[in-house]
């Protein structure tokens, strides 16, 4: 039976690829931003997050159960669960915005002081979070969406306009593959559909060198085409060499573009998934047994 | 078909609808009233008069545009001015007394956005209360007094800041009317719309009036942004003051009220979002210029005083409604299914 209890590790072939040789490419393109915090030559890490035997109670309320998760460097990770099991808690935890009630988060296999884990800590550790609906201006032109909060300004704090609409405009073009979309620098985010948001939104957490890009739930209320779009934002941020959390009620879309399924309910992880061992069929199939014999706790 | 062409033409050229508007109603004034419109003494008396209104709708014009509101200007114009023309005069503390307007200023504004940032009430109602406040401290202090600055165009403060440095004789003698506030008033509507365009501050002001929540996410301080904002306001609204009271030689109690609708309205007509969001200097501008326009020309046509309120909050209501129709696609889409609605539950089958 599966036991809350669970191994640290993922299968091993899962985990110990990330290792391997893989080369973060962000850092040397933006050497600029305030918020680059990890340097090109960083110690090599195994695992981007780590929590280990994570409990979090709201009250009574005990939303984390004895979880322990690692995040590979170079590893999508599905995060799977019914609504209430924990799945966005989890992720508020990894990113700073709650403190967990008792056990320990790593963060590039480093123990964390978790009195002064925050989320601003989070984004100069390089983790960031997409939220849907929740990352761009509306009314703002993309260039301003991009650069705002840590702006590229004279010592006076006037925006270098012309620099940052250039950077922009690569980021549209190369890290997010925009050309020819019709969109430019100046289109306001109004303009966009709800997956190319997601791009945005990705791209920029890409351009700032977040090694850990966090995904919440972003297809959500999603068209067929504009899914599409997002999973392929998906890929491009494994392909980047970065590592990405994907909160997602859909199965068959985690299915396709995770490396690992992380299956959690009522606070506890209770599985985990290699999506290759299972069809989008067979994977309904256990989630629905799972839920008809709880784990023994 | 490139998307580019999607961008509304209302901004791709900041302002010129409202540039457009201004053009019509100059126009049909110097057609009314070609004895006033086509001298040059009503665009000099313009350059002496419109300087505070134009500040205080540059505050405005921040303060919509991160979507917050303050009422409570007025009183700042009140107060500061209190504090400007019992300084001035009574202790005869010159330039200290301007010193100390704007520092009355600043505090208004700065306890305004602490009001609203940190306790978080809504700005509605936190500058609604500090208008009665400090319009009632003004009246209190004053003890209700009105304070005439005789003999105030001697003093160098006068001079600088509201003197008519130049002298010419013969046909431009109008030059010898432009004063230096207006001067003032170009230098920092330029300031601003750097600021406002160009600056960090700007770019954040925006999108806090956009959404509070995605300006956090994005590492914006939006209790400190809020702060500021308020505080400029206060602090336009205290220069606003000075320049008043100066330009009148003279401190009144209520002075000020006439000030509330006239310098929202001029932001509104600019068009600046009442959703805020999106705000623009130059438009701004154009508002003022349009609102002081219809005050003089509606006079000058030969209408009695009392047109000019309703045909401004005319000019008010049909500009915002124009915005809304260009430039908020969905705020449309809401406000014409409103309708669709009422005619679905009703207005048609109930005829």
């Amino acid at each position: 039976m599966l036991s809350a209890n669970f191994r640290l590790r993922c299968g091993g072939n899962l985990c110990y690829f990330a290792g391997e040789g893989i080369v973060l490419i962000g850092n040397m393109k933006n050497a600029r931003s305030a918020n680059v915090a990890a340097p090109v030559d960083a110690a090599p890490f195994e695992n981007i997050v780590r929590l280990e035997n994570v409990q979090k109670f709201f009250g009574a309320i005990q939303a984390l159960r004895d979880v322990n998760l690692s995040i590979g460097r170079n590893e999508i990770v599905g995060l799977i669960g019914d609504n209430g099991a924990g799945k966005s808690t989890l992720i508020k935890v990894m990113t700073g915005v709650f403190k967990p009630t008792s056990g320990d988060v790593y963060i590039r296999d480093q123990k964390l002081d978790l009195d002064n884990f925050s989320v601003s800590m989070a984004h100069d550790l390089s983790i960031e979070t997409v939220y849907q609906d929740k990352s761009l201006g509306e009314k703002q032109p993309l260039w301003r969406n991009f650069f705002v909060g840590r702006q590229i300004t004279n010592r006076f704090g006037f925006i270098d306009i012309k620099r940052e609409k250039e950077i922009a405009n690569q980021i549209l073009m190369d890290a997010i593959g925009f050309r020819g979309a019709g969109i430019g620098v100046d289109s306001t985010v109004s303009e966009l559909s709800g997956g190319e948001r997601q791009g945005i939104a990705i791209g920029r957490a890409m351009h700032f060198n977040a090694d850990l890009i966090v995904l919440d739930e972003p297809t959500a209320a999603l068209a067929v085409k504009e899914v599409r779009k997002v999973l392929d934002f998906v890929k491009r941020i494994k392909n980047s060499g970065r590592a990405c959390v994907y909160i997602e009620h859909n199965l068959a879309h985690v299915h396709e573009v995770a490396d690992r399924l992380v299956i959690l309910e009522r606070g506890a992880v209770v599985a985990e998934i290699t999506p290759q061992d299972m069809t989008v069929a067979e994977l309904t199939d256990y989630l629905i047994s799972l839920q008809h014999e709880p784990g023994e706790r | 078909m490139a998307k580019g062409s999607r961008i509304p033409i209302t901004r791709r050229f900041e302002g010129l609808p409202i540039i457009i508007v201004f053009m019509c109603i100059l126009a049909a004034f110097m057609y009314t009233a070609p004895g006033v419109f086509t001298q040059p003494f009503i665009y000099t008396t313009f350059l002496s008069t419109l300087p505070p209104l134009v500040l205080l709708a540059m505050g405005l014009t921040f303060i919509l545009g991160a979507g917050e509101i303050d009422l409570s200007f007025p009183a700042v114009i009140g107060f500061s001015g209190f504090v400007f023309a019992v300084l001035f005069k009574e202790y005869d503390l010159g330039w200290w007394a301007v010193l100390a307007a704007l520092g009355a200023g600043i505090l208004v504004g700065f306890i305004n956005g602490a009001l609203v940032a940190f306790v978080g009430i809504p700005a509605f109602i936190t500058t609604l209360g500090t208008q009665f406040f400090w319009y009632g401290m003004a009246t209190v202090l004053s003890g209700g007094k009105s304070y005439a600055l005789r003999g105030a165009e001697e003093s160098a403060v006068w001079q600088v800041i509201v003197g008519r440095p130049l002298r010419v004789e013969g046909d431009f003698a109008w030059v010898s009317q432009v004063p230096l506030q207006s001067l003032w008033t170009i230098i920092i509507v330029v300031f601003l719309w750097f600021v406002l365009n160009r600056h960090r501050f700007g770019e954040h002001t925006l999108f806090l009036g956009d959404s509070n929540e995605v300006s956090r996410v994005l590492g914006v301080h939006v209790e400190w942004e809020k702060i500021k904002i308020f505080t400029m306001m206060g602090l336009l609204a205290a220069i606003a003051a000075i320049m008043l009271t100066l330009e009148n030689k003279n401190y009144f109690g209520n002075q000020g009220q006439g000030y509330l609708l006239t310098a929202i309205a001029s932001v509104l007509i600019g068009g600046t979002s009442i959703f805020g969001g999106r705000a623009t200097i130059v438009g701004t501008v154009f508002g003022c210029l349009i609102i002081g326009m219809i005050e003089a020309g509606l006079v000058a046509t030969g209408l009695t005083g009392a047109w000019v309120r309703t045909i401004q909050g005319l000019v008010f209501l049909i500009a915002i409604i124009f915005y809304l129709f260009v430039d908020e696609p969905q705020k449309r889409a809401l406000f014409l299914s409103r309708f669709r609605l009422r005619s679905r539950f009703g207005g048609r089958t109930g005829r």
